[in-house]
């Protein structure tokens, strides 16, 4: 057990960041440049961590001692290391993107935006790196406040009806459900800390195991199992570069992150299998799977689309931690961070899109791929990832499920994924066609100015278009050296 | 020297100056001396408890009368602790009451409304100190008619009615005490409480004593405003000028729960209370119609500090659910959030006494856009919404983390999921300010609203801040509270 300093660094760069930015509202290049150099910062600091972690070591680091025997304690080990490079590494992309977006759409209260941008980010890192299940609540908590003005940034009254669901939802499944589960696992255990092999083996058994399974995963509301999965949907009124970044990655992930942690380190993934408790979570995971593609499909505002299809994805990770088998684990983390590295990208699509062109109906966007080649040909990538062909990252995730589910034998289970695939194709790939292929219509009125140059190039502003061309690169990358990837994971899944 | 004689000081420095307050006539003095006076209460009272929790109980005999025949003070860690929650909210409460006065109160009578005050605070001050217990009715008496004046001098009219509902329901409950602490001297011969402790027990179920029981339960209810016999609280909160609501929601009610503590469980006995007259089957299901009933209704106030008094009902039924349990944790719970109440909700007053000298108002509408123009004052109150909420890191998760505790030690599940839906009820009474006051702009051609003065500002984040520090250092109040129920339910003091 080796003390490392990088773990608070990278709990307090964010936060000094956030004072820092606020300092220097007055000042938007400067602000962003904080914005910049603290995401920079921050990447290096937890990537500073992983040579450690990849040799074995678990860093750790206690903060203060909160109850007694509940410190606020943190412990770096391979699934909470892969999340917080994910969420910092795809921080500076965002941050890039979030000046483009903010500057090309003149929104207002730039500042906030991006304090809570990264008191986020802190909260992030402390979900990540939490040493035990205390610690995770605390920033779980602290995530749900920070974003909440992100969600309701503009202000307006729909804004103001999707924070209440967000909230409502986030909040109430917290404490209502998770903390009682906490409670509870801190009564029947006398220990919080995540433990290599659970904590619970011997001390529950029948179908108390089932209820404080239930209470974790619907407690964890960010997860967006359904039926509790509206608060995603309702976050996509935010800025573009929110439901990118913490609707596509560090809140959502969060969600999943956590029940990886509770199914691995509170329950065990042995001890899960061997109560048989983990049936129900199985077929609740598949459910939500295959609706929440189909309700995409019927969505024709792409931001909806995408979050249906976020909430579906979602769903594979929760699937992998329901398999309880090593494969599982392996490719529902993995999932975590294909998932990232391809929804950002298409979240980052449909932000340029809506830049350039204020579109935001799929409908409208016949023909668009000619006029923004790069955005589009961006979208079919990280779609591809999404529907995990290879040469993409998305590939491995779905093939070590694939794994799982056949060493369970169930063959359900296989047909569902399959059956899934197919969907995501016929949910994202029409938004690609449709830009691509059809016809750009006519305008009604033909004015000197209404109708662009036909094969003329009209993208977002640079600023916008690199970051979603990085990370479309990225997932190409991740299909190419998973390897690291796997080796990074295996020892939680292959003790 | 002096320090052996700290138990008197604490009653006697602010019973001085009260009356001195009255004679110097002129406002801003009567505030400096008042303010001295609090001050060195909350040091004494930091001093004893340092002193309790070091070498034990403290015991003082009044006048070197020796305890039968005079009157004892006697100090442990549970009324140790009410004296610094009672103390320290006076002494933060001081610096801010001068702006805010001046802003409500004639200031003819500003001379007179430090008087009371310190009337208000030595009465409290004794109630937690005396180990008599006549001597504790006298001192109640003191504190409840000092806080019918303070009531009463609220600029709204309608003060005093709310004085007048106050006083009546107030007298009754304090003619209650005095008529079961009669019973007991009846029976016993004694006033004094070690000795009442000593000699109930043989007496087992007497007749008297049981009435002499249920006479005190029902008066110190009363003043503690325990569902149904809450009603004159709202009112009185209501319309109180807002340094008087601060002070009394954060110590009154808490004092009117360390009488019951000091009852049941000191001079009763744990046994004869809780087992042979099984008082938890009444305290629990009261406390959870608190908590649900008055957190909805405050989700239907439009006036935000009478909110803010059923938010303050619905936390006392968390004390008296966890005082109910009667188990260690849970009694650590309540007497934890003794001290967690005082500092959120004296600091959520006080956050609303900031905007009522701003705006002028304290009614829902009248709060729009605020969180840009009063951006302290509200984001003060949104940590203490937090904190009612029981959001970790503040005070408020930490009451609601043992009391879950304890429910569950008792494998009452229902009662867990009980204390948890009255979070959830605290979300939606919270956030509909927060809504208010962030998401909505502020009302075209309202006058431009500027930030609270400082001398306003930092009490509130004094008080705030404590609900947030508290909240992850526990250590101390924790570690007291425990000590305190330990010794309560009969262990080692």
């Amino acid at each position: 057990m080796t003390p490392a300093p990088a773990i608070l660094l990278s709990l307090f760069v964010p936060l000094a960041g956030a004072v820092l930015i606020s300092l220097s509202g007055r000042w938007p290049n400067v602000r962003e440049g904080v914005t910049l150099v603290t995401a920079t910062v921050l990447f290096l600091a937890v990537a500073s961590l992983v040579p450690t972690v990849m040799a074995g070591g678990r860093p750790e680091a206690t903060l203060i001692e909160m109850l007694p025997g509940l410190p606020i304690y943190f412990e770096v080990e391979p699934l909470g290391m892969l999340f917080a490079l994910v969420a910092s590494g795809l921080w500076i992309a965002n941050s890039i993107y979030s000046i483009g977006y903010m500057r090309g759409n003149n929104e207002a209260n730039q500042t906030r935006f991006y304090v809570c941008f990264a008191l986020a980010l802190a909260s992030t890192m402390g979900i990540a790196f939490a040493g035990n299940m205390m610690t995770l609540f605390v920033f779980y908590e602290a995530l749900t406040l920070t974003t909440y003005p992100l969600v309701t940034h503009k202000g307006t009254p729909e804004a103001m009806r999707a924070g209440r669901t967000y909230l409502g939802i986030l909040l109430g499944t917290s404490i209502g459900l998770q903390l009682l589960a906490i409670l509870w696992t801190w009564q029947i255990a006398g220990t919080l800390d995540f433990t290599a092999g659970g904590i619970l083996s011997g001390k529950a058994s029948g179908p108390i195991v089932g209820v404080l399974l239930l209470l974790y995963m619907y407690g964890i509301g960010k997860a967006a199992l359904m039926p509790l999965h509206r608060w995603l949907p309702a976050a996509m009124v935010a800025p573009t570069p929110v439901s990118a970044l913490l609707h596509a990655v560090a809140v959502v992930k969060a969600g999943v992150f956590t029940v990886m942690k509770v199914v691995v380190y509170i329950f065990g993934i042995d001890f899960l299998r061997d109560s048989g408790q983990n049936q129900w979570l199985m077929y609740i995971a598949a459910a939500t799977l295959l609706i929440a593609s189909l309700v995409a499909l019927t969505k024709d505002n792409l931001k909806a689309r995408l979050a249906y299809s976020t909430i579906s994805q979602l769903a594979y990770v929760v699937l992998g931690a329901a398999l309880a088998t090593s494969w599982g684990v392996i490719g529902g983390s993995m999932q975590i961070a294909m998932h990232a590295m391809g929804k950002i990208t298409l979240f980052f699509c449909a932000g340029a899109i809506y830049t350039a062109t204020r579109k935001t109906e799929i409908s409208d966007m016949a023909g668009l791929g000619r006029a923004m080649p790069f955005t589009f040909g961006a979208f079919l990538i990280g779609s591809l990832s999404i529907i995990g062909l290879p040469p993409l990252g998305g590939a491995w995730s779905k093939w070590y499920l694939m794994l799982g589910a056949a060493e369970t034998g169930e063959i359900l289970m296989i047909a569902i994924l399959m059956l899934s695939s197919l969907l995501n194709v016929a949910y994202l790939l029409p938004v690609v066609a449709r830009g691509f292929f059809l016809p750009a219509p006519q305008p009604a009125s033909v004015g000197a100015a209404a109708a662009p140059a036909r094969g003329g190039i009209e993208e977002a502003p640079l600023l916008c278009v690199v970051p979603l061309f990085l990370t479309a690169f990225g997932c190409l990358m991740l299909f190419f050296f998973a390897d690291p990837l796997y080796r990074l994971l295996e020892p939680i899944a292959l003790p | 020297m002096i320090a052996a004689h700290l138990p008197v000081l604490q009653i006697v420095v602010p019973l001085i100056a009260a009356p001195l307050c009255l004679l110097l006539r002129r406002g801003a003095l009567a505030w400096g001396l008042a303010l001295l006076a609090s001050w060195a209460a909350l040091a004494m009272s930091v001093l004893l408890l340092s002193q309790v929790l070091s070498d034990g109980p403290v015991s003082y005999a009044l006048g070197d009368w020796a305890a039968p025949w005079g009157i004892e003070y006697r100090v442990d860690s549970i009324n140790a602790f009410v004296l610094l929650i009672v103390s320290a909210v006076g002494a933060v409460i001081l610096p801010y009451a001068r702006r805010s006065v001046a802003h409500e109160i004639p200031a003819e009578q500003h001379s007179a409304f430090y008087t009371a005050f310190l009337l208000c605070l030595t009465g409290l001050l004794g109630v937690a100190i005396t180990g008599d217990a006549f001597n504790l009715f006298v001192f109640l008496e003191i504190s409840s008619l000092s806080s019918y004046v303070l009531i009463a001098l609220g600029r709204d009219r309608r003060a005093l009615t709310a004085a007048f509902q106050y006083l009546v329901m107030g007298t009754i409950g304090a003619t209650f005490i005095v008529i079961g602490i009669g019973l007991l001297y009846m029976v016993t011969g004694t006033l004094n409480m070690a000795d009442l402790a000593q000699r109930l027990p043989p007496l087992g179920q007497n007749r008297t004593v049981v009435v002499a029981f249920a006479f005190l339960t029902i008066g110190a209810s009363l003043k503690l405003a325990l569902f149904p016999l809450h009603y004159w609280l709202p009112n009185a909160y209501t319309y109180a000028p807002s340094a008087v609501t601060g002070f009394l929601a954060a110590t009154a009610t808490k004092v009117a729960v360390y009488i019951l503590l000091r009852f049941f469980f000191t001079i009763f006995g744990p046994e004869f209370a809780i087992e042979t007259l099984t008082l938890q089957h009444l305290l629990v299901p009261l406390a959870v119609i608190a908590i649900l009933v008055c957190s909805t209704v405050a989700i239907f106030q439009d006036n935000i500090k009478r909110m803010l008094a059923y938010s303050s009902l619905a936390q006392i039924g968390y004390i008296v659910l966890g005082i109910g349990m009667a188990s260690p944790t849970g009694l650590t719970a309540g007497i934890v959030h003794l001290f967690n109440h005082a500092m959120t909700k004296g600091g959520l007053f006080l956050a609303l006494g900031c905007i009522f000298l701003r705006v002028g108002s304290v009614r829902l509408e009248s709060m729009q856009g605020l969180g840009r123009t009063m951006p302290w004052t509200m984001f003060a109150f949104v940590l203490g919404g937090l904190s009612l909420i029981g959001v970790p890191l503040t005070v408020g998760f930490i009451s609601k983390w043992y009391l879950v505790q304890a429910a569950l030690e008792q494998d009452s599940w229902l009662l867990a999921a009980l204390v948890l839906a009255g979070s959830l009820l605290a979300i939606i009474y919270v956030w509909r300010v927060v809504e208010v006051a962030y998401l909505r702009p502020p009302p075209a051609g309202a006058a431009a609203v500027r930030e609270a003065p400082l001398s306003m500002l930092i009490p509130t984040w004094v008080l705030i801040g404590a609900s947030i520090y508290f909240g992850v250092d526990t250590s101390l109040t924790v570690g007291v509270a425990n000590k305190a129920a330990v010794m309560l339910l009969g262990g080692a003091p």
